[in-house]
């Protein structure tokens, strides 16, 4: 750890460095501790009780593991599971591969289309969840959206098709937005990847008759293995926390509903559940440590390669 | 049999093809904004063909999504600015938003990072497991007792009740952390050795070296927090404290009937961050590597 | 080492210090009335009360209400601050700002929200002091009731009502030959005539006719009142105390919609929706229609009661058997969150005085494009508000049908919810007496809670 400094160091040269070290860190601890630790453990302790909206008192009572046990009996919250695991499992592989593809065609290209590329890629990370939202949402729009009068209109579909509102296929219109506004990173994290990995190598491989597909395999995926992790690491992130596109397309309806939706409709919409903040805070803590246990899994398998 | 040299040029064309393909699809929503932003109801509505360009450029849009509400510009303390369409308070908002929020995380971030990198002090590496951990919560979670901390600090429906917890939030951090590593510590030693105080060591020490960490830090955070949506949803409610995204997806609500003031909405919303995007662009691509490569 | 504690300090001032400054231009009077020091020139105190509104005719609109505001401020000297909710997501501002102990002081809103939810959870004033014989005398029987908990507690103050319906593009109905089946004089139909008229127009224009929306509960007014009249159906008992939407009318009700041709059990619409497709023409009937859109242009601003092509609209009852419908009812009107400062109470009773029982209460009705909840306000007779509007003296016709209030029920949140889960649920195939029965048991559960 202390590679740099003596191994053991005098008392007050231990305090000095307390003391800096603690006056460094103060202003971002402020806002640490403050607003993610302490509500952190607040939430943890909600999740035992049956805090309401409605209570007076913040906890409300201590109701041991209940709200755990309510929460794996109720089909709609394993629904939603359900649907965040797809979502998640549907997307981060694809949005791995495509944007390596994307990467690997576009990446020897002179620097003008590399990045005329990387920013067609990237601008629906930058135009916001809600922009992008609201046209999709008249794209997808069952009587008026231009999806269905392209696909219609082509005699791909005799009759239009109600995207958002079936429940075979909304899921995976949402996936698909959501696609969209994934790749952008990956692909500029990519190109820049693929561009270090050591030339000479490549050529070695060359020399010795490797087929291109060769090529990449031994030589060019390990050294992007690092970037790999990484963009598997957010995408995974960032799937688990699709929020803003079903709020304000589904509502959770038509089979699309997700953890993290779940958890704010407990909280504040007028449902069964309405203002069940033990409940949501139970489902806070779950969705938490499925997301950890993934990371974790996705190091241990990256480091196994 | 083709040679090798064919097959590569044929796929190379293939690709070619179809990355221009991809190219049209990414942009189709955002072309689709625009236009729909200045087509007549008559374009807007029509179901008998598809009406690819407006055939008529028309205002009317966003002077209905100006006009719908107002309220003062700004609101500093006792000096109210003059009333104005609710969408430019809420870029303003958002701005403001963006902008503390980008410079408070960069200030704690690059101090807090600096410690955890070269600073041995007690609990460092506790701090630091804590961080990680952190890092890989949604935010969302937490976001009942957010709430109800900020009601206790009387800061609901305040942008700063939004503001706070993005400061908060450890990435950056982290990342300070890892581009502080490289700050060679002969480097502070010889500055101590000086005379140099800590304050003066960090300031023209530490800061210069990890400068390009702190710009890749503030695009996140400033693109971050423009784009976020859920934490303004919960914490925000009147109009005059509402930022464009919470205000434009207020206008979903209201008015799905009217697909031309919703395009002209996001059209208001997209343009400032996409212009900053643009140019800007070389260093967010920069940014997002080293954050990545540091990460 | 001193200059990082100052560095520390410094920071942390400088946060605090622009927490301060920003902190309450957000409300520049949040504690004001608390404070002796500001002087009021008003006599109740508070200087500023914060009324939120739901979309309630054009209690929506900026520009309207505030000429309504601005008076109220002549007159008394409190200032109102309003918020425009959404029906969308209007429930889950309340519920945050309840949360975050944001609340307004003042809402508009009808009794399902502010008795049977808000009101009963005890973040309500009771309002009964308001009331004398004379208020007693001139508000209408029904509305009162709705407003009053069972042990006399009122909270919600009523300013307007009205009778829900259907709308109908009748241009497309002419052109189907489909107007033969209405009564366009008492605007009502019959259940066997409502299913003719959908096949011929199923013939003409396809298959988008109309629309049972069930994308959530936005509008489940209209799906609700559709598929209870159609064959004498029930959604509660008559004392309000039980959940009764499964009952066997119901389920012929909705198997009957569901094989029907042009009817679509369409999951990505609400009711706001579903007007917005009726209004492009893409649907010929609305279930979510009512006097307040048929007197307010489109946004294409076509005119008023017109489609975006010029189609003409005319509200209709909800078909039944005899032709004699049983309407929901939609009565709004004020209520008063208690924050715990008198005077800010005091200045919101006033409000609600000025509005609902005064010589201003005409205007605050007519704002509100629905009928008033009472006969007549401190002498001015109310009965004849709308005497100049054809539309509205035609569509008086309809109030007599108005039905009970039922939306006051226990549980009604949660049965809402499982009402348009239940239609979900049915337009995806699956057995439509099974579904009624579970999501009516859910209802009856979420009651008895």
């Amino acid at each position: 750890m202390a590679k740099q400094q003596k191994p053991t160091m005098s008392r007050a040269l231990q305090r000095r460095e307390d003391i800096s070290g603690y006056a460094f860190m103060l202003p971002s601890l402020i806002f640490f501790v403050g607003f993610v630790v302490v509500p952190m453990i607040i939430c943890i302790i909600m999740g035992f009780t049956n805090a309401n909206m409605h209570g007076g008192s913040m906890f409300g009572e201590f109701v041991g593991l209940q709200n755990y046990i309510d929460l794996f009996h109720d089909k709609k919250f394993l629904d939603a599971l359900w649907n965040t695991f797809i979502i998640v499992i549907v997307s981060v592989p694809t949005v791995c591969a495509f944007s390596l593809w994307v990467s690997s065609a576009i990446y020897k290209m002179n620097s003008f289309s590399r990045s005329f590329y990387r920013i067609v890629f990237y601008l629906p990370v930058v135009t916001g969840s809600v922009a992008v939202t609201a046209v999709w949402k008249w794209i997808y729009d069952n009587y008026n959206g231009i999806l269905n009068s392209v696909l219609t209109g082509v005699g791909v579909l005799d009759k239009g098709i109600n995207w958002l509102g079936d429940p075979k296929y909304a899921l995976g219109c949402i996936i698909l937005i959501l696609f969209t506004t994934s790749v952008g990173q990956p692909i500029v994290l990519y190109v820049s990847a693929l561009g270090n990995v050591d030339p000479t190598l490549i050529e070695a491989a060359e020399v010795d008759g490797a087929t291109d597909l060769q090529v990449f395999w031994k030589v060019k995926w390990p050294q992007i293995m690092p970037t790999t992790l990484y963009i598997l690491v957010i995408t995974t992130i960032n799937s688990f926390q699709c929020f803003a596109l079903i709020k304000l397309l589904t509502q959770g309806g038509s089979g699309t509903n997700t953890v993290m939706y779940y958890i704010y409709e407990t909280a504040f919409k007028m449902t069964m559940q309405s203002g069940h903040f033990g409940y949501a805070n139970a489902m806070g803590v779950i969705l938490a440590i499925a997301i950890g246990l993934l990371s974790i899994l996705q190091f241990k398998l990256a480091k196994e390669k | 049999m083709k040679t090798g040299v064919e097959h590569k040029s044929a796929y190379k064309i293939i690709s070619v093809i179809i990355l221009v393909i991809l190219a049209i699809l990414f942009l189709f929503p955002l072309y689709w904004i625009v236009t729909g932003s200045f087509k007549t109801g008559a374009d807007i509505f029509a179901t008998d063909k598809i009406i690819w360009f407006p055939r008529e450029w028309t205002m009317n849009n966003f002077d209905r999504m100006l006009h719908t509400r107002t309220c003062p510009l700004f609101q500093l303390g006792p000096i109210v600015g003059p009333t104005a369409p609710a969408a430019y308070r809420w870029l303003l908002n958002t701005v403001f938003m963006s902008v503390m929020a980008m410079i408070l995380t960069c200030v704690t971030a690059s101090m807090a990072g600096y410690a955890l990198a070269k600073k041995r002090f007690r609990g460092r590496a506790f701090l630091f497991g804590l961080i990680v951990c952190a890092m890989a919560l949604p935010k969302q979670v937490v976001l009942i007792p957010l709430l109800k901390e900020m009601s206790v600090l009387n800061l609901v429906d305040n942008i700063w009740a939004v503001i706070i917890p993005t400061v908060g939030w450890p990435f950056g951090v982290f990342l300070m952390k890892q581009f502080s590593e490289s700050v060679p510590s002969e480097m502070l030693e010889a500055a101590r050795i000086d005379g140099a105080g800590e304050l003066r060591t960090f300031s023209t020490v530490v800061i210069p070296l990890v400068k390009p960490g702190i710009g890749a830090l503030a695009i996140f955070t400033f693109i971050n927090s423009w784009n976020d949506y859920f934490m303004q949803l919960v914490m925000l409610s009147s109009d005059a404290n509402k930022t464009i995204s919470l205000g434009i997806a207020t206008l979903m609500g209201e008015s799905s009937i009217d697909m031309g003031v919703l395009m002209a909405g996001a059209a208001l919303a997209a343009a400032p961050i996409i212009l900053v995007f643009l140019i800007f662009q070389k260093y967010f691509t920069q940014g997002i590597t080293m954050g990545a490569v540091k990460g | 080492m001193n200059m990082k504690r100052i560095l520390a300090l410094a920071l942390t001032g400088a946060m605090t210090f622009s927490l301060a400054a920003c902190g309450p231009k957000e409300k520049p009077d949040a504690s004001g009335s608390k404070s002796p020091a500001q002087s009021t020139p008003a006599p109740s105190g508070a200087t500023q009360i914060e009324l939120w509104t739901y979309p309630v005719g054009n209690w929506k609109d900026q520009a309207t209400v505030n000429k309504l505001t601005e008076q109220f401020k002549a007159d008394t000297g409190i200032d109102v601050k309003v918020e425009y909710l959404a029906y969308g997501d209007g429930d889950d501002q309340v519920n945050t700002a309840i949360t975050g102990k944001n609340t307004p002081d003042l809402i508009l809103e009808g009794p399902e929200r502010l008795v049977a939810n808000w009101g009963a959870n005890g973040y309500m004033v009771d309002l009964s002091d308001m009331l004398d014989d004379t208020d007693k005398s001139e508000i209408l029987p029904s509305a009162l009731k709705a407003c009053t908990t069972e042990d006399g507690k009122v909270y919600e103050y009523p300013l307007v009502m009205t009778a829900h319906c259907m709308g109908i593009n009748l241009t497309a109905f002419k052109e189907a030959g489909a107007d033969q089946y209405l009564d366009l004089e008492n605007h009502t139909w019959t259940t066997e005539n409502y299913f003719k008229a959908i096949e011929a127009l199923n013939a003409k224009f396809g298959d988008n006719i109309t629309a049972v929306y069930c994308a959530g509960q936005g509008g489940d007014q209209g799906t609700r009142a559709l598929v209870d009249n159609l064959y004498g159906g029930t959604f509660t008992n008559e004392n309000f105390t039980e959940y009764t939407w499964d009952n066997e009318q119901n389920v012929k009700a909705l198997e009957q919609l569901k094989n029907t041709k042009g009817v679509n059990f369409d999951a990505s619409l609400q009711g706001g929706d579903e007007i917005k497709n009726f209004y492009q023409g893409n649907l010929k009937i609305a279930n979510c229609w009512n006097i307040q859109q048929q007197l307010n242009p489109n946004g294409a601003n076509t005119g008023a009661g017109k489609t975006v092509t010029g189609d003409e609209i005319i509200p209709m009852a909800f078909p039944s058997e005899d032709g004699t419908p049983v309407l929901e009812g939609g009565i709004w009107g004020f209520g008063i969150f208690d924050n715990g400062d008198p005077a800010k109470i005091e200045a919101a009773k006033t409000f609600i005085k000025y509005m609902c029982d005064s010589e201003h209460t005409v205007d605050a009705v007519k704002t509100a494009t629905f009928f008033p909840a009472r006969t007549a306000a401190e002498g001015t007779d109310l009965t004849n508000v709308w005497a100049d509007d054809a539309v509205m003296q035609d569509y008086q016709i309809l109030m007599p049908y108005l039905g009970q209030y039922f939306q006051v029920a226990q549980g009604w949140p949660a049965s809402r919810t499982a009402w348009w889960n239940a239609l979900q649920a049915i337009g995806q195939g699956k057995d439509v007496a099974e579904t009624l029965q579970a999501g009516c048991a859910e209802a009856n559960a979420a009651m008895a809670k």
